[in-house]
């Protein structure tokens, strides 16, 4: 692989942690919130999460750009408060793709947490733990395996996410291309040979982020 | 129970379900059982009490804390009541091992402290060896220890266990029925404990409230209400074999007559009711003493002529049934239904101390 290619494939995989690192924390506040708290709307925000997955990607793409276009309620803040522009920077990317790999990792949290028995829980309480305590020493150790297996679904679908992307951040090639809007433009230019190569990255982490994840979803009894 | 240390008055019911009454529940020190049959609430009233369940109403002080109170909003979480909690199944955290369960309650100690402290607890209960294992890998019997650690480890200042020997094999249940009563003995903490089993009751209450129909229905020491029951429900609950309807005859010094049939039986009871006219007599089987001749044995007894209906095993025990004028039945040993020859059709005198005969007037 040339250094064009290695560039390309490092950024989108730092684009991709990135994303993780931004899902991780509200996602994982999400998928408890909906696996052991009742409340009112609560459908609501079930089907909201879950939109991006069969929304036309550009959809999401077109929405993100209102809120985090400068005009936008989200973007006109974020430029007036930190001076930060999001459209057309590889913060649009990161954006882009949490959004569209949330939902993924939502799901199998969320199932994850109701697998776990809350008579541990509550035994963890009797023994003076609080909620945060409960959740990081109790909850989450024993949901581990789902928690891993939607992080591994979130990172491999934010690697191949392409409609949103293109929608949100463009194609400038060094600063917001992606593997997927790489291999779209090199069709395009008719260069096959990099377009495989690209594709055949593309095909081995989707492979293995996939394989290693149902292993650990298979191992929970 | 004048110095009680919990007082509750509350009621629980999950939708669908029956409610379930604690009234005027007031526990002292000591082994308390909570006794009853499967469904009749004990563990709901547990779970309360250990503020895994919010009553819809009512009140529940322990000492000078108020942990539930539905007319001030008061409500303390489970972390803030500082309990020892044993549910039936253990619950060992299934990912830490002996030492990370036991441990676990302890967080606000020192590295140093917590391990002294887990390591004593395990000795005390004959688990060392054993700091290491997954709950998986441990024996029912020491999967019930070490719940018991990891509750007793921090010291709390109520103790809950649900049912702790149901989930045991027999053999076992028996030899940790003794070995528990010690342990609890030891620690000294106010204990509740819920069983369905006679057996367990009596070997390690000091007091019993017995639940039937969803609410509490009697509470004292351990061996007055089985010999006293206040109600047909207690009576039921508390396996008196013989329960039977009699007119009263004579009231006079604490001495009540009664006929069950054309049998009259005497009964010695304090603060029966004067006005009661129609009772339920009942006496227990192991109260009942069979003798070969009835005109032996002392006075103020009451004595009849007999004969055996059936004589079937009960356990080590036997189990025989009478006909005295009406139907009786005794709780007697191998030996002793050797020595007098008992079968089926067979002649036998009767005799039951009067102290015994328990009478429950009819509900008013």
């Amino acid at each position: 692989m040339s250094g064009v290619e290695w560039q390309l494939v490092g950024f989108s995989l730092r684009m991709a942690l990135a994303s993780l690192l931004l899902i991780l924390p509200v996602g994982l506040a999400l998928a408890w919130w909906l696996a052991r708290k009742e409340w009112r709307g609560k459908a609501v925000v079930e089907t909201l999460v879950s939109l991006p997955l069969v929304l036309p990607p550009v959809v999401t793409g077109l929405v993100l750009l209102q809120l985090f276009g400068r005009r936008g309620s989200v973007g006109s803040w974020l430029h007036n408060t930190f001076n930060l522009d999001v459209v057309f920077t590889w913060r649009g990317v990161v954006i882009a793709l949490a959004a569209m790999s949330l939902p993924l990792f939502v799901r199998a949290a969320r199932t994850a947490f109701e697998e776990v028995d809350v008579k541990f829980e509550q035994l963890a309480r009797t023994l003076g733990a609080g909620e945060w305590r409960v959740f990081f020493t109790i909850t989450l150790p024993l949901a581990r395996r789902g928690v891993l297996a939607g992080t591994l679904l979130a990172f491999a679908r934010a690697l191949g996410e392409f409609g949103a992307t293109i929608m949100v951040a463009g194609n400038i090639p060094g600063r917001t291309t992606t593997l997927p809007v790489a291999i779209y433009q090199a069709v395009e230019n008719g260069e096959d040979a990099h377009a495989w190569t690209l594709a055949g990255v593309s095909a081995v982490s989707a492979f293995a982020a996939v394989f290693i994840s149902e292993k650990l979803q298979r191992r929970r009894k | 129970m004048t110095d009680a240390i919990l007082t509750a008055t509350f009621h629980k019911q999950f939708s669908g379900g029956p409610e379930i009454v604690a009234k005027d529940l007031r526990l002292g020190g000591g082994i308390t059982v909570l006794f009853g049959e499967s469904g009749s609430g004990k563990t709901t009233i547990l779970r309360c009490l250990a503020g895994l369940e919010i009553p819809d109403a009512g009140e529940i002080c322990f000492g000078h804390e108020i942990w539930f109170q539905k007319s001030g909003k008061i409500f303390a979480p489970p972390q803030r009541r500082h309990i020892g909690f044993v549910p039936q199944d253990y619950a060992l955290f299934p990912h830490l091992t002996v030492t990370g369960n036991v441990g676990y309650g302890l967080n606000d100690l020192s590295a140093a402290e917590r391990a002294a402290r887990v390591a004593e607890s395990l000795r005390w209960l004959g688990l060392d060896g054993f700091e290491n294992r997954l709950p998986q890998e441990l024996s029912g019997g020491q999967q019930q220890r070490v719940a018991l650690a990891r509750a007793v480890v921090r010291h709390p200042k109520l103790l809950l266990l649900d049912e702790p020997l149901a989930a045991l094999d027999t053999p076992t249940r028996l030899r940790l029925r003794g070995e528990l009563r010690q342990l609890l003995r030891q620690l000294g903490i106010p204990t509740i404990l819920v069983t369905h089993d006679r057996f367990e009751a009596f070997a390690l209450g000091d007091q019993m409230v017995v639940m039937a129909d969803g609410r509490n229905q009697q509470s004292g020491p351990v061996t007055e209400v089985f010999n006293r029951p206040a109600n047909l429900a207690v009576a039921h609950i508390a396996g008196t074999e013989t329960v039977l309807p009699a007119r009263v005859l004579k009231v006079a010094d604490g001495i009540v007559t009664v006929a069950v049939g054309d049998v009259k039986l005497v009964a010695v009871l304090a603060d029966f009711p004067a006005d009661a006219t129609e009772v339920h007599v009942c006496i227990r089987a192991d109260d009942v003493m069979l003798v070969a001749d009835a005109l032996l044995g002392a006075s103020a007894r009451n004595r009849f002529s007999a004969t055996v209906v059936a004589v079937e095993c009960d356990g080590p025990l036997l189990r025989v049934e009478l006909d005295c004028g009406f139907p009786l039945k005794a709780l007697i040993t191998p030996q002793a239904a050797a020595e007098m020859k008992l079968k089926p059709r067979a002649a036998v005198g009767v005799l039951v101390k009067a102290p015994q005969v328990h009478l429950i007037p009819f509900a008013r």
